[in-house]
C-alpha cells in the first residue's frame, strides 16, 4: 500500500515525513496542498487534520498528522528495514526522545519564526516583524550554542548514530541557510557545521529536494 | 565517662557496661558500614525538580500511575541552582527535570515519561499501549502527545505566563499576549471538544500517556480566571473531571498546591 503523503513537498515538515519515508524504504505518494491559498483550512482537509496543518498521511484508510507521530510510528513498524532512526537500546531510545523533545521544543519555534517571517510572510503579502525576527535569532543562537557543546562530544545528536533527532532538523535548517541568508549561524560553530554537512549528504535528503 | 559506674559493680555488668559504650563510640562508624537505604536499587532513579513545577509534576503523574518509585532531589530554582555549572552537566538548556537511571541522564519531561513508561511497561498503567501491541494505537497516542507538545501547551503556555509568573517578576501581566493567546487557545480546544465527543480520552477509551501530559498545566488554567473554558465545553470538562480525578492526578495536585497558612 502506497502511503499517501497530504502537502506541499516544500513544506518544511512534509519534507521530514518524506525524508523519514524514503529512509525507510517505504513507498509513497505526495497529494499537493496549496496552502499559499488556505486550503489546508477547507473544510475538506480539516475532516483530515482539524488543526488545519500539514502534513497528514493516508495508509489504507488509517489516517494520522503531527510529523513527528508520523515518523516514529512508521520508524517503528518498519524498523526491521532501512535506516534506525529510533535507537537499539532503552537508553538510546530515551536519548533520540531527548533530542526530538528539544528540537520540539527549543529549536523548533525560534527557527519557526524566521522562516515564517522572512520566507512565507513576503509570498503571503504579510509585513516582516523585524522585533521578533531579532528575538528569534538570539534564542536560536543560544540553542545552537549547546548544539555546539553537545555535537564535540558526539557524531549526532543522540550518539554514535544517525537517528530521528538529526532528521528532523533538517528541513527548517535547509531554509535558514539557504533562503534567509543566516548561513553564518551553522558556519560559525566548527561542530554544528560539520554535523550540517553530514546529515545534509544523505541521499535521501538529496532526493526530497528534488521532489 | 563516670568512672565511678565501674568502680563497685560486678564483673559481668562492668563488661556489659563497657561494651554498650564501646558501640555507642564506634556506632558512627557502624553506621556508615551499613548500606545507606536512599542508595538501594529501588531507588536507583533520581528526579531533579520540585512538586510544584508543572514539568516536574507530568514525570511524577507518570510515576504514580507506573508505581514507579523515585527519589525527588529537589532544586532550589530561587537561588538559581538550575543555572549552576554541576546542573547545567545535567541539563544544558538549565530547566528541571532531570532524570538519573544509573549511567544516563535525561532531560526534557515529555522524553523521560517515554522512556519510564518503556521501561515499566509491565507494570502499572500501560501509559503508551505497548503491552497489546497494537501499533495504531501506540500511533494515536503519539499523535495526541504531539498535539499537547504542538498545539496545545504553545497557546496555554503563554496565558498562563502573564497571568501566574509575569507578575512574580515584578512585570504587569501584557493584556495583548493574554487575548490573542485566549483566541487560539479557544480554537484549539474547539478541536478538543469535537474528538472528545468521539472518544472518551485523547488517543482512544483509554487513558494514556497523552491525556496525562495535559494534567499539570490544565490544573493551572483551572486556578485561573479562565476556567470556564473548560467547564463550558461538556466534552472536554467531562474529560477533566475524569483525568484529575485518577488517584495518581490527585497526588500530583496535592504536591501542586501550596500549603495553607
Amino acid at each position: 500500500m502506497v502511503v499517501k503523503v497530504f502537502g506541499p513537498s516544500y513544506a518544511s515538515c512534509c519534507r521530514k515525513v518524506l525524508v523519514c519515508l524514503i529512509e525507510k524504504e517505504i513507498e509513497f505518494e505526495i497529494i499537493p496542498i496549496d496552502i499559499i491559498k488556505g486550503e489546508q483550512k477547507s473544510p475538506e482537509f480539516l475532516k483530515l487534520q482539524p488543526f488545519g496543518v500539514v502534513p497528514v498521511i493516508q495508509d489504507g484508510d488509517y489516517t494520522l498528522y503531527e510529523s513527528r507521530a508520523i515518523m516514529r510510528y512508521y520508524s517503528e513498524k518498519y524498523k526491521s528495514q532501512g535506516t534506525d532512526l529510533l535507537g537499539k537500546t532503552l537508553e538510546e531510545k530515551g536519548l533520540v526522545d531527548q533530542w526530538l523533545e528539544t528540537e520540539g521544543q527549543n529549536f523548533h519555534p525560534p527557527i519557526y519564526i524566521l522562516i515564517m517571517q522572512l520566507v512565507f510572510h513576503p509570498k503571503l503579502g504579510l509585513p516582516i516583524d523585524d522585533k521578533i525576527v531579532k528575538e528569534s535569532e538570539e534564542k536560536l543562537e543560544k540553542v545552537l550554542d549547546i548544539y555546539e557543546e553537545r555535537l564535540s562530544k558526539s557524531k549526532y545528536l543522540a550518539g554514535e548514530f544517525f537517528s530521528l533527532a538529526d532528521l528532523s532538523h533538517i528541513p527548517f535548517t535547509h531554509y535558514l541557510v539557504n533562503d534567509i541568508g543566516k548561513a553564518y549561524m551553522i558556519r560559525n560553530k566548527k561542530h554544528v557545521s560539520a554535523w550540517w554537512d553530514d546529515i545534509t549528504s544523505r541521499a535521501s535528503w538529496k532526493k526530497v529536494l528534488q521532489l | 565517662m563516670n568512672l565511678t559506674l565501674f568502680k563497685g559493680g560486678e564483673p559481668l555488668v562492668k563488661r556489659t557496661i563497657f561494651f554498650f559504650l564501646l558501640s555507642i563510640c564506634f556506632s558512627p562508624v557502624i553506621y556508615k558500614l551499613l548500606p545507606d537505604p536512599i542508595h538501594t536499587s529501588s531507588m536507583a532513579l533520581k528526579l531533579y525538580g520540585i512538586p510544584m513545577s508543572t514539568c516536574t509534576a507530568r514525570v511524577l503523574a507518570c510515576t504514580y500511575e507506573k508505581n514507579i518509585e523515585v527519589q525527588l532531589v529537589p532544586v532550589t530554582l530561587a537561588a538559581g541552582e538550575h543555572k549552576q555549572p554541576s546542573f547545567l552537566a545535567k541539563n544544558p538548556f538549565g530547566v528541571i527535570p532531570v532524570l538519573e537511571d544509573g549511567d544516563l541522564t535525561l532531560f526534557e519531561s515529555r522524553a523521560i515519561t517515554a522512556y519510564l513508561s518503556k521501561k515499566y511497561k509491565e507494570q502499572g498503567e500501560d501509559l503508551l499501549r505497548l503491552k497489546g501491541g497494537n501499533l495504531k494505537e501506540e500511533a494515536m497516542v503519539g499523535l495526541w502527545l504531539e498535539v499537547e507538545s504542538q498545539q496545545y501547551s504553545p497557546a496555554i503556555t503563554p496565558i498562563l505566563y502573564e497571568h501566574f509568573f509575569a507578575p512574580r517578576r515584578g512585570k504587569i501581566p501584557n493584556q495583548k499576549v493574554i487575548e490573542d493567546g485566549l483566541v487560539k487557545f479557544e480554537k484549539v480546544l474547539d478541536v478538543y471538544e469535537s474528538r472528545l465527543s468521539q472518544s472518551k480520552y485523547l488517543a482512544g477509551d483509554f487513558y494514556s500517556l497523552a491525556d496525562l501530559h495535559h494534567l499539570s498545566f490544565t490544573l493551572y488554567l483551572m486556578r485561573s480566571p479562565w476556567a470556564s473554558l473548560i467547564s463550558s465545553r461538556p466534552h472536554v470538562n467531562a474529560w477533566w473531571e475524569c483525568i484529575s480525578s485518577r488517584p495518581a492526578s490527585q497526588k500530583v495536585i496535592q504536591g501542586m498546591t501550596p500549603a495553607e497558612k
